[in-house]
């Protein structure tokens, strides 16, 4: 096993382990954002997409064990590159302008990243831990909805995941060596259209249901 | 007839490294325009002998771009504001009259200040120390045409060779990350043949002694190809990455 802790615990091998989860949250995005696309049938069809996915039973199960393990994966080398970035530079500029490289999303990271993990505690609480036996799904979500201060904060959440994805998904390909001038400019075309995809059909379903 | 401007130089003095630094203000009077910002230091410098006060320590060799010693962060920009340029090759005719001019050395936990505005960069010789070079055995040597190179790997190989390892990558980055400089010497040696037995364990080495020597990680935030002098593209990174994948499966 000491090549693998070897190659994980380096640099490059601790930044593969970033581009690996997020590619796979990425993934995840998509399964949901598909799945969250029922909502606009209304109540019945949306419930029965939950009903179906529920019944999947330990196929369901298995995803949730993996989203936690890329989470923590994800989180905590995530904290501790930031953390190495942080002390690898102990006297700061007088005067730094950024050359032309970096982007909104490149440049917050960290605090993006941070955003999303209280975000997903929050929706985890909200959601998936909320009592299911008196109310169906659908009414958990208009319920919530119905708050526009949860509207807004579910808002600025799907965008503050735009802006961390329209950084990590090329990024992401970068790290696993997929850099080419053939094809890097079509994934960093995907990577804006991504992004803003992700934004906007997330950004809207709790813009959408408060109308309820 | 040449152009003089005149300019407000704020410079980091530090006498060595066990000391506290500070921003000094000086100020620059009748800098020729066809002057290089290294040739208006030295200006500086005279006037500074004259007074009987300490002149500005910087680092320099070659003063036509092509050696890696000069740099300096100047206006918050690596080697200045010019594009492909190093220190030496930036000429004051991109400066106006009456500019304010910060100039600081560059910031890494890897390069600690040696004085003013020179920085120890061993930590990039170490790097190289630990793999950046081909094992030659002894004997007659071959006939230079005998390994096949296609053109285009040549060509991705010389573009990779260009780095003059100055260090403005690490200055540049957010992160004071050595990738780029090391995956240019990872890539140049890793295209051509003659590089390809001690591919591997180069690879892992050298990041490994990347790694030891204090530098941040890559976040491929792209300041650095963006500043580098030599105008490295950040493919070497993926490349590299590519040849430490390779190497941990070896
Ligand atoms: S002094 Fe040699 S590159 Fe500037």
């Amino acid at each position: 096993m000491s090549w693998l802790t070897d190659t994980l615990t380096s640099s490059i091998g601790k930044k593969l382990l970033m581009a690996a989860s997020g590619l796979f949250f990425c993934c995840f995005l998509v399964v949901h954002l598909i799945g969250n696309l029922t909502v606009f049938g209304g109540s019945e069809t949306f419930n029965s997409y939950v009903d179906h996915l529920h019944s999947l039973g330990p196929l369901i199960r298995i995803a949730e064990v993996l989203m936690a393990i890329f989470a923590f994966v994800h989180v905590v080398t995530g904290l501790s590159l930031a953390l190495d970035n942080f002390k690898a530079r102990p006297v700061k500029y007088e005067m730094k302008k950024n050359g032309g490289g970096r982007t909104l999303g490149s440049a917050t990271m960290p605090y993006t990243g941070l955003v999303l993990l209280l975000f997903v505690l929050v929706h985890l609480k909200g959601f998936h831990f909320a009592d299911h036996t008196s109310r169906s799904v659908f009414d958990i979500m208009t319920g919530a909805f119905s708050d526009p201060v949860i509207v807004g904060f579910y808002v600025f959440a799907m965008a503050v995941v735009a802006v961390h994805v329209s950084h990590g998904f090329w990024s992401a390909f970068q790290t696993l060596g997929l850099n080419h001038e053939k094809y890097t400019p079509a994934i960093k075309g995907l990577s804006l259209i991504f992004s803003l995809t992700v934004g906007v059909g997330f950004g809207f379903i709790p813009v959408w249901l408060s109308f309820f | 007839m040449t152009k003089t401007i005149n300019l407000t130089l704020k410079v980091w003095r530090q006498k060595n490294g066990n000391v506290k630094g500070r921003m000094e203000t000086y100020e620059a009077r009748g800098i020729s325009t066809d002057m290089s910002f290294l040739e208006m230091i030295d200006v500086v410098n005279e006037g500074l002998i004259l007074k009987g006060e300490d002149p500005i320590a910087f680092d320099h060799d070659c003063r036509e771009g092509i050696c890696g010693m000069c740099g300096a962060v100047v206006n918050g920009r690596p080697h200045g504001p010019e594009k492909g340029t190093t220190l030496c090759q930036l000429h004051m005719r991109h400066f106006d009259d009456g500019d304010e001019v910060v100039v600081e050395p560059w910031r890494s936990r890897a390069f600690k200040v040696i004085k003013d505005l020179v920085v120890d960069r061993s930590a990039f010789d170490s790097i190289i120390q630990a793999g950046g070079y081909i094992s030659v055995n002894t004997g007659g040597a071959q006939d230079a045409n005998a390994i096949p190179v296609p053109q285009n790997v040549a060509e991705k190989a010389m573009d990779a060779a260009e780095c003059i390892g100055c260090g403005a990558c690490v200055a540049a980055c957010p992160n004071a990350s050595a990738m780029l400089f090391v995956s240019a010497k990872v890539s140049q040696l890793a295209l051509l043949p003659q590089g390809r037995p001690e591919a591997a364990g180069r690879v892992k080495a050298m990041v490994s002694k990347m790694d030891d020597m204090g530098f941040g990680h890559c976040g491929n935030e792209r300041e650095c190809e963006a500043e580098c002098p030599k105008n490295i593209s950040i493919v070497n990174i993926a490349r590299m990455n590519r040849e430490f994948i390779k190497a941990s499966l070896k």
